[in-house]
């Protein structure tokens, strides 16, 4: 019964954190040097790692789909595939995972710490709000970064699912692109590119509620961290089932 | 006839505040005078960081009445309370520096939120209040990079960066081999009467106590058994507070 209460009472925590943090968000004045560190913190550090992400999965949908289509005599369709596949779901949701594997456990363990070296509570006392330094200025960061590392998860995977399938069957870049991009509409690759943003409120909005009522010393920092990765993930996944349903009714 | 208690920059009545089934103060009355510099003892456990937790409004009272510059702080929203806290210092324990911010920019920070100076001005602060707790080096520096008794110093500069009108130490001289902690002692009391501080000092030495202290409360149990002066505490016959004196001496 116990269990019960208490996963209630987390998700009305989280209710009211999101709340004050929504409130303090847009008031004056904009933390503007905080946010600019939290945009490079989270997006320009986990470029690399979601480049990687993004490229691993453009070579592994080339060797996976070739199989399949050849199988079928649809071979022709690869390059196709392989764009579709990519900026549709799998671009957004593997950068989803990597920045909230990255960021999420960064900002869980930052925080974390801040609250059991009593750094938050120094803030406070000098008169600063820390769902508006901190949290919010985290939150937005990720809300912004997520699509703009989604294009580079994107472009990294067409480039290299090119390089995997010109290895095994000699074909030119333009014509990859070309045949991949000719059936490509609006609604294939903006929404799901934006989705991505909803990705980013929940990764940054969990994983600095976990941070700031983190107790119990450095184990508590470790637990933060963790579960902010483990629950930003969950959430991310759970999101996705019902954006792609939203998507797939309102940008068809 | 005027209510000198109640024009105290300081005035606590009928403090409650529990953890659970803890109760942690039972009942607090307490008054600090202008410009005067209280120190709260007692056993570890009996309440004294949660009392300086509660002057701050970082922490809600169960009951009883908090007022801070003449404000009940208690019912206060976020913006009416950061107000009373601008006039407010506050000196962690374990310094609390930002570990993000070098030593310069920790001091700068509620500067840079609270006042409208311009950088080469706020700089020139900066360096001032840095001088004042001995530290004219090291600016660039990490907390991380600089001793405990420097992250101290670091902390009170920020602490009193905004001239604060009152100022609260959590157990400033605790954790400081004895020459740094009388050192800090002798600053805290040095800046005191520069600034005309009023203070709560919390702390577990009865030494660095008298020295910077204008009267002294004992906390056992959630409740005051002594308040006085050293010489006060020293006549009472209180068994507790006997016993505690003996074993501070």
């Amino acid at each position: 019964m116990s269990y019960v209460i208490s996963f209630f009472e987390w998700f009305g925590d989280l209710g009211i954190f999101f709340g004050r943090m929504a409130k303090s968000a847009f008031g004056r004045p904009f933390e503007f040097r905080e946010f600019v560190r939290q945009l490079d913190a989270i997006g320009s550090k986990s470029l690399p790692l979601v480049a990687l992400a993004g490229a691993a999965t453009g070579v592994v949908l080339s060797l996976q789909t070739r199989d399949s289509l050849t199988r079928f005599g649809a071979k022709s369709l690869l390059p196709e595939v392989i764009v579709f596949s990519l900026i549709r779901e799998s671009g957004p949701v593997i950068t989803g995972l990597v920045v909230s594997g990255r960021a999420g456990a960064g900002i869980g363990a930052e925080l974390g710490s801040m609250r059991v070296t009593e750094q938050i509570d120094a803030m406070e006392a000098s008169a600063v709000n820390p769902y508006k330094y901190l949290a919010s200025t985290r939150v937005l960061a990720c809300i912004l970064m997520l699509p703009l590392l989604t294009l580079a998860a994107d472009f990294f995977g067409i480039v290299m699912g090119w390089v995997a399938t010109a290895l095994a069957e000699p074909m030119s870049f333009q014509l990859f692109l070309h045949n991949g991009f000719k059936e490509v509409g609006f609604n294939d690759f903006l929404p799901p590119t934006l989705k991505t943003a909803v990705f980013g409120l929940i990764i940054g909005a969990v994983s600095c509620f976990q941070g700031m009522r983190t107790s119990g010393g450095t184990e508590g920092v470790g637990r933060a961290a963790t579960s902010s990765v483990v629950l930003s993930s969950l959430f991310l996944i759970l999101a996705d089932v019902v954006l792609v349903q939203f998507l797939l009714v309102f940008f068809p | 006839m005027k209510n000198v208690k109640s024009e105290a920059p300081v005035v606590v009545a009928g403090l409650r505040k529990s953890f659970g089934k803890q109760t942690v103060l039972d009942g607090i009355d307490l008054a600090v005078e202008a410009g005067e510099t209280v120190a709260v003892l007692g056993r570890s456990g009996t309440g004294k960081s949660v009392l300086l937790k509660l002057l701050i409004g970082l922490q809600k009272p169960d009951a009883g009445s908090i007022r801070i510059l003449g404000q009940d702080i208690a019912g206060l929203g976020m913006d009416a309370l950061n107000e009373i806290r601008k006039k407010m210092g506050f000196l962690f324990q374990q310094s609390a520096l930002y570990d993000s911010l070098n030593v310069e920019e920790n001091v700068a920070f509620p500067l840079r939120r609270h006042s409208n100076l311009p950088d080469a001005e706020r700089k020139q602060r900066v360096q001032g209040l840095l001088a004042d707790v001995g530290l004219e080096g090291d600016l660039e520096k990490m907390p991380s990079a600089i001793s405990g008794g420097m992250q101290k110093r670091v902390a009170l500069a920020r602490a009193i960066a905004l001239s604060p009108e009152v100022v609260l130490f959590d157990e400033p001289t605790t954790g400081l081999d004895p020459i740094t902690a009388s050192e800090i002692g002798k600053l805290i009391r040095q800046l005191q009467k520069q600034h005309h501080i009023t203070s709560v000092v919390v702390t577990h030495d009865m030494h660095a106590a008298r020295k910077f202290s204008d009267r002294m409360v004992l906390l056992n149990d959630g409740t005051i058994r002594a308040e006085g002066t050293f010489a006060d505490l020293k006549r009472s016959q209180d068994e507790f507070v006997v016993q505690y004196l003996r074993e501070a001496a």
